[in-house]
């Protein structure tokens, strides 16, 4: 039996078109309620449009219609079965200060793995650098830190201008960026097994490793801690972080010891995946400006204990904040927890 | 691999009720996204014009860096940004109609956009987007690596207009109704698609090229006269296009 399409568009069409109707004002504007009345109207319209569907689906093999009526029901069906939470009004602080260090405190184990996968890099940038002095070349990235470590402190401590005169902001600006690039790098190069963010990580540890070794072996330590401190102790546990959020994915991705699904697994860590990269960016943030305008000073113009005492305090005080930082309401109701994304 | 022109995801609703959802192709997401790069780059370089109007005002060193730092944002927070102000979509995608959603064909969340656009710096593994090109390709549901993550589908949104039939047979003579028993087996006899196909054909006449349209319905037609025959008298005179209008008028109106 073939249904009388012309009748049956002819009656049902007013349905439709109000349907449609509902479905564009929604659409325009995410931020619109409807009221109770217009719910009730809604939810009718749109088990109308399911049984014209169906009829047609089963009885005539008319295309156009069958196809405008499934669009109409597919974008209502998006409205009215959306049960997921509505995300919460994001508070900046609330979330930086509590959430950030609590799913840092959650994962702990991934950032572990991170930093130890960071110092075997260390130990063997070092260790080739020890062992082979010309693979300086070959492991140093920027070319002022091929030269003699002795040399560069001479010059840059006897430098009479601000070889970053009248270009601080950009130069920041830069670090950031790149910072934050290299961090995103390593958090979704998680999604190939994990070997992406331990190649990035160990390459990251080979360029720490052989600095130090360097600077250390050349009898400029202070030197060293007074370069690296301010910045690095907010940037290397930053990058640190990212390799955590990378092996949060790898983890999911693998799915050892957890039965659930891949899907379940990635749905359960991407709010905390999305908590660690917004944290991790805002310390970079940091880390930038305090790059630009501190550490690249030295004696004269900072004197080395100055630079070495902010750097140690800040990691101190960053140790602090993630390992603390909203401790004292873990124990309160196991509320779901605010997220960047308001999921 | 998949068919790149047909896949679809079917969704079952409580109701019992099911529909699908087109899935876009690799080649036209990748359309979208070259489109989306050109509008990236177009609002880069006018935030570049900005930064040299800057100038004057704020130095030269904070306009730099509120420049390197804006363009990363867009960089970053373009997709991410429109895929949440438009629901799935970007300029890229409204062009060309596509609309990433929750592959149960839910709308996205913050976390879904957030997740799937962090990610596309796996996708872009090695080069332009190869490696979630390949993850498209082979992947059921053309899922790029962020998409698996984030749990989400690019769709297809054709856009369809509300049916009109007023144009087929209203108020007009059929002379194949002067015979209730062979339209009876006409009914009968009838597959679902050959008659899909008649009414199609009639509705889109006027795309059609007037040649293409005869040979058309001279098809639809000769299939339709193999299906049940009607006395000469009641076809004399009717062209292949009347013939199709009286044949779908027994079959779409009871």
């Amino acid at each position: 039996m073939i249904i009388d399409l012309q009748k049956f568009i002819k009656e049902q069409r007013p349905a439709w078109t109000r349907l449609e109707k509902f479905l564009d004002l929604l659409e325009r504007n995410q931020a619109r309620r409807l009221s109770l009345d217009e719910v009730r109207e809604f939810h009718t319209l749109y088990q109308r449009a399911s049984a014209d569907l169906a009829r047609i689906a089963t009885f005539s093999s008319e295309q156009s219609v069958r196809r405008y009526l499934e669009t109409l029901v597919a974008r209502a069906y998006a409205e009215i079965y959306e049960s997921r939470k509505k995300g919460q009004k994001l508070s900046p602080f609330k979330w930086f200060f509590i959430t950030f260090p609590r799913t840092f405190r959650k994962h702990i184990a991934a950032f572990w793995v991170a930093l130890l996968i960071t110092m075997i890099g260390g130990a063997f940038g070092g260790v080739a650098l020890m062992l082979d002095s010309e693979a300086k070349e070959v492991i140093m990235p920027w070319s002022h830190l091929t030269g003699s470590p002795a040399e560069r402190v001479q010059e840059e401590e006897t430098a009479e201008e601000d070889r970053l005169a009248g270009r601080k902001a950009s130069f920041s600006s830069q670090l950031m960026v790149n910072n934050i690039s290299v961090s995103l790098r390593a958090v979704a190069f998680g999604m190939t097994w994990g070997i992406g963010t331990i190649l990035l990580l160990f390459y990251n540890g080979i360029i720490l490793g052989a600095v130090a070794v360097d600077y250390i072996a050349a009898g400029q330590t202070r030197f060293l801690l007074g370069w690296l401190l301010p910045h690095g102790s907010v940037e290397i546990p930053s990058i640190l972080i990212a390799g955590q959020a990378g092996f949060m994915l790898a983890q999911a991705l693998i799915g050892r010891n957890d039965p659930g699904g891949l899907k379940q697994r990635m749905k359960n860590i991407s709010a905390d995946v999305i908590n660690l990269v917004g944290g991790l960016a805002v310390l970079l943030v940091w880390a930038g400006i305090i790059e630009s305008y501190m550490s690249q000073y030295h004696e004269p113009v900072l004197p080395y204990w100055l630079k070495i005492t902010f750097g140690s305090f800040q990691l101190l005080l960053l140790f602090a904040f993630l390992g603390w930082s909203g401790r004292n309401l873990e124990t309160v109701a196991k509320k779901p927890q605010q997220t960047l994304a308001g999921g | 691999m998949n068919d790149l022109q047909t896949q679809s995801l079917v969704i079952r609703t409580p109701e019992g009720i099911v529909f699908p959802l087109l899935l876009a192709s690799p080649v036209t997401r990748f359309l979208a996204l070259f489109i989306d790069s050109l509008a990236i780059q177009a609002i880069t370089i006018a935030l570049g014009t900005a930064t040299a109007l800057l100038m004057p005002l704020g130095g030269t060193d904070m306009a730099f860096a509120l420049y390197a730092v804006a363009a990363f944002v867009v960089t970053i927070g373009y997709s991410m940004f429109l895929e949440w102000a438009w629901r799935g979509q970007t300029v890229g995608k409204r062009l060309l109609g596509l609309r990433v959603m929750d592959e149960n064909g839910f709308h996205l969340t913050g976390s879904q956009i957030i997740i799937r656009n962090l990610l596309r710096f796996a996708d872009m593994l090695p080069v332009y987007y190869m490696l979630g090109g390949l993850f498209c390709l082979v992947s059921p549901k053309s899922q790029r690596i962020g998409d698996m993550v984030a749990n989400t589908v690019v769709i297809r949104m054709p856009k369809i207009s509300e049916p009109d039939l007023e144009q087929i047979m209203e108020g007009k003579f059929n002379s194949l109704k002067e015979y209730p028993h062979i339209a009876a087996r006409l009914r009968q006899r009838t597959s679902q698609d050959l008659a899909g196909i008649a009414l199609a054909a009639l509705l889109r006449r006027d795309e059609l090229n007037p040649q293409d349209r005869l040979e058309l319905f001279q098809a639809i037609a000769e299939r339709l006269r193999e299906t049940v025959t009607f006395p000469q008298e009641a076809t004399d005179g009717l062209s292949h296009e009347q013939y199709i209008r009286n044949t779908v008028d027994i079959l779409f109106r009871a």
